[in-house]
């Protein structure tokens, strides 16, 4: 991670480049995965898992938050690409495949579902896009829900068991871990090469893409897909994390909450969905101890931090930290 | 000297408005040619049909021999016809470097490219930084793009389209909204780019026009009205009446 992070890379570009990535940051992500790294060493078991959790949902934040951030189109149906791939992998699990084998097939399953949905919502932008992905959600939603031949409907469906050496909670979310930094860093290659960039010009003005020789279109649907690719690969982790699905892990409030884990943690930081995950399981975790009502909390500390803080967790922190370091610095 | 790029009969209609009717022009390999109306002529509809914003309901446009009366805008760029906007399009949240790193990215493969850094090769980089240089944005690549005055602004929208090294470059109303001193900037920014570029400008302050172009066309109500050189537009009773205002009346 240290080698792509350092700006040798980026002094190469020559004198139009813009790729330098602040020290401050470097070391920000550094130390974010050293403590995610150190966590499971003094907590207990459960906490752990909880932690398992946080990372997993941290993927699908990020995904959500490369079409939100960078390419501007808000989604509703990652949480259904998400599910789709848990189920194919527990689906095929249960059958007696492998477990890798079952979760290639789980995220490739997902990139389908989202390559045909890009093919559907691409053109749209704003609420429309916001409307048309809810309601295609709502369709896996509505066959999981449904077809219970192969979903088991309400029921849901039980995998076999995470293999032997993944059964201690401390093991496998160092497994998770692995997966999860792997798959960040390519995230987070893709925001910052030359496709990224044009997904925040597609952002900024469609019709100046086009103008400049965009296939706007065609860089959507890439974009799409590539994000429903990795919304997949959470869902994948979730379903040997989890070892069951239901239609809960389709549904709308799955998406919503991914979208709010992006938000919290700040549209276009990546990063920051690592702090909207942690933030909202966290949440969820500790005041459902007290109240059934955790959902009303929540709300209303979703509504303190679009107040305070509307670029989220960590737009506020990169805000403040520029204003200190300039104001240091005269 | 041949046509290089062709009009021919094109008209596009919304509805039951015409914008453009039956326009026919011919632009020459080099020439600088302004295209002036009052406002409704229809020279932005032109424009988009040039660049394929707008497909013609009628008519073909030829670009050095092709017809690309179906090509969609991106495929246009390819073939090299830069705009510019009346409304300034920029990306306001990128900084002016990264604005005309996407310019000139825009027709290498390397747009697609996933893992590594956005970089430009060295021919490339001094394009860019020469487009900058020209315009008067060299020392502002690092800004962003809603840091920049109105006037640099439209300074990086000239940029941009010179930046991918155009066959031909269509400006629409380049010194729109500027001030008098930002005009002279502007106009001397087109008057310093290169010679053999055919230009197609727009553009409604008739001093800026008459020192740049060789050959001037009038459109009114969609319609063409007179295409000529500089000093006898200036003397065309026609020209006169649109631009006083009674030849909207006529329609």
């Amino acid at each position: 991670m240290t080698a792509s992070l350092s700006s040798d890379s980026a002094a190469a570009a020559g004198d139009l480049s813009t790729s330098r990535v602040g020290k401050a940051a470097t070391v920000s992500v550094l130390l974010g995965a050293l403590v995610l790294a150190a966590l499971p060493m003094v907590l207990p078991n459960y906490q752990v898992s909880v932690l398992t959790e946080v990372l997993i949902f941290a993927v699908l934040a990020m995904s959500i938050d490369m079409l939100a951030g960078y390419a501007g189109r808000t989604s509703l149906c990652h949480g259904a690409i998400f599910g789709t791939a848990t189920y194919m992998t527990i689906w095929l699990a249960q059958d007696g495949s492998s477990i890798a084998v079952a979760m290639i097939a789980g995220v490739l399953m997902a990139t389908m579902l989202a390559a045909v949905f890009g093919m559907l919502a691409i053109r749209t932008s704003g609420v429309y896009f916001l409307l048309l992905t809810l309601a295609l959600g709502m369709v896996v939603w509505g066959i999981c829900l449904r077809w219970t031949s192969v979903t088991g409907g309400e029921n849901g469906l039980r995998g076999p068991g995470r293999p032997e050496f993944l059964n201690d909670h401390v093991s496998f979310y160092y497994v998770v871990f692995v997966c999860v930094a792997l798959i960040t860093l390519a995230m987070w290659r893709i925001v910052r090469s030359p496709f990224g960039l044009t997904m925040r010009g597609i952002r900024d003005s469609e019709s100046r893409m086009q103008a400049l020789g965009y296939n706007v279109p065609l860089h959507m649907f890439a974009a799409f897909t590539i994000s429903g690719f990795f919304a997949g690969m959470a869902g994948a982790l979730y379903a040997v994390f989890n070892n069951f699905v239901s239609p809960s892990a389709v549904a709308l409030v799955l998406s919503v909450e991914g979208l709010l884990m992006t938000i919290v943690g700040g549209v276009g930081t990546l990063f920051g969905g690592f702090i909207g995950a942690a933030a909202i399981i966290a949440l969820e975790n500790v005041v459902s101890l007290y109240t059934e009502r955790w959902q009303s909390v929540l709300g209303a500390v979703f509504i303190i931090i679009m107040i305070f803080a509307p670029d989220g967790v960590l737009g506020r922190l990169k805000d403040g930290f520029g204003k200190w370091t300039s104001r240091s610095s005269r | 000297m041949q046509d290089y790029f062709r009009l021919e009969n094109v008209t596009v209609q919304f509805g039951a408005l015409v914008a453009v009717d039956a326009v026919s022009m011919a632009i020459r390999s080099g020439e600088r040619r302004a295209i002036i109306g009052p406002n409704g002529a229809g020279k932005t509809t032109l424009f988009n049909a040039m660049t394929g914003v707008v497909r013609p309901t009628q008519g073909r446009v030829l670009f050095d021999g092709n017809d690309i009366s179906r090509a969609p805008v991106h495929k246009r760029s390819a073939m090299g016809i830069s705009r510019t906007f009346q409304i300034t399009n920029l990306f306001p949240r990128l900084s002016v470097a990264e604005n005309v790193l996407l310019a000139m990215l825009g027709h290498t493969p390397r747009k697609f490219a996933l893992a590594t850094l956005p970089t430009l090769n060295p021919d490339e980089a001094e394009r860019g930084a020469a487009a900058l240089e020209m315009t008067g944005l060299g020392n502002r690549r690092h800004s962003v793009v809603t840091e920049l005055s109105y006037g640099e602004q439209r300074q990086l929208e000239l940029a941009m389209a010179l930046a991918t090294q155009p066959r031909i470059l269509l400006l629409d109303e380049p010194a729109a909204g500027l001030s008098p001193r930002e005009r002279v900037i502007v106009s001397d920014i087109i008057r310093a780019l290169p010679r053999d570029l055919t230009l197609i400008l727009i553009e409604h302050d008739m001093d800026i026009v008459m020192n740049l172009v060789d050959y001037i066309t009038v459109l009114n109500n969609g319609k063409l009205l007179v295409e000529a050189s500089p000093e006898k537009i200036k003397n065309n009773t026609d020209v006169q009446d649109v631009y006083l205002g009674r030849g909207g009346q006529d329609a």
